[in-house]
């Protein structure tokens, strides 16, 4: 174990940031939810460099991971099935087009 | 620059190109797919941090499902946006300007922590990290709570999404 814990923090921001981009910038509603998957997959390396780096006896990061692969399992299915289910009544994924409530 | 060193550096380098494609890929296909190559380098990085429970997690649950949902969902929906169009907003240089930005400002602060560049102590003699884990989900003074919410959350999301996306007769 010769890798600084700082090295997996800056690729874990890098990662984070890329997915910010993507959730910002895309125009289809799928590709902003693959913007967010990187989003919390960025996370979930902070969460277990921390539990290795810090005490690996406390499970602690580990735990946390595993909450955020749950949470992540259920936004995915939920975000997609509103995308499809909005495909089929308005057929279009393009987030701006999306604006029922807007008003 | 021992061995464990260069395996990091290329599977951040991986990582971080793949998903820039991810973001930057003109074809929604091509994006999930480009998503399961993140997902495999994470699952990667989490072997390397001695991990290994995770990283079968990664593959099983993010590959196996998450992944492949985007790709049925994306399968679904796609006479939209096909090949025709811009895929990013007008404006595609405000977020990225923000993007670098934030980065900037995390690596700032990341360089400023104490102690940023530790080295982790070895694991102790016969950790069984599966074992402990397993120990730490279900027991009442630590993650049992949390744990069974997570299984509410799961089964409600279930719920939701077969009734989101059935066939719209009742709804």
């Amino acid at each position: 174990m010769t890798i600084p814990l700082s090295w997996y923090l800056i690729l874990a921001a890098a990662i984070f940031c890329i997915g910010l981009y993507g959730v910002l910038a895309r125009r289809n509603a799928i590709a902003i939810l693959l913007g967010v998957e990187l989003m919390l997959n960025a996370v979930n390396i902070n969460l277990v460099a921390f539990w290795r780096y810090q005490d690996p006896a406390m499970m602690t990061g580990q735990a946390f991971a595993v909450i955020v692969f749950a949470v992540a399992a259920a936004e995915v299915a939920v975000g997609l099935a509103l995308i499809i289910s909005v495909y089929r009544r308005r057929m279009t994924v393009v987030a701006d087009e999306i604006d029922l409530m807007k008003w | 620059m021992t061995a464990e060193q260069i395996v990091f550096l290329l599977t951040a380098g991986a990582i971080l190109a793949c998903a820039v494609m991810v973001v930057a890929s003109g074809k929604l296909l091509h994006s999930a797919l480009w998503l399961v190559a993140v997902l495999f380098g994470v699952a990667v990085l989490y072997a390397i941090l001695q991990a290994g429970f995770l990283a079968v997690v990664q593959v099983v649950v993010y590959i196996g499902a998450i992944a492949i949902l985007f790709i049925f969902a994306v399968m679904l929906t796609r006479r939209e946006l096909r090949d025709h169009g811009p895929q990013t907003r007008a404006a595609w240089w405000l977020p990225a300007t923000l993007g670098v930005l934030i980065l900037a400002g995390l690596v700032f602060l990341i360089l400023g922590m104490p102690a940023v560049n530790r080295l982790p102590a070895a694991l102790p003699e016969g950790f069984d990290g599966v074992r402990v884990l397993g120990t730490t989900l279900v027991s009442p003074d630590a993650f049992v709570l949390p744990f069974e919410v997570a299984s509410i959350l799961l089964l409600a999301a279930l719920v939701g999404a077969i009734y989101l996306a059935g066939s719209g007769r009742k709804a």
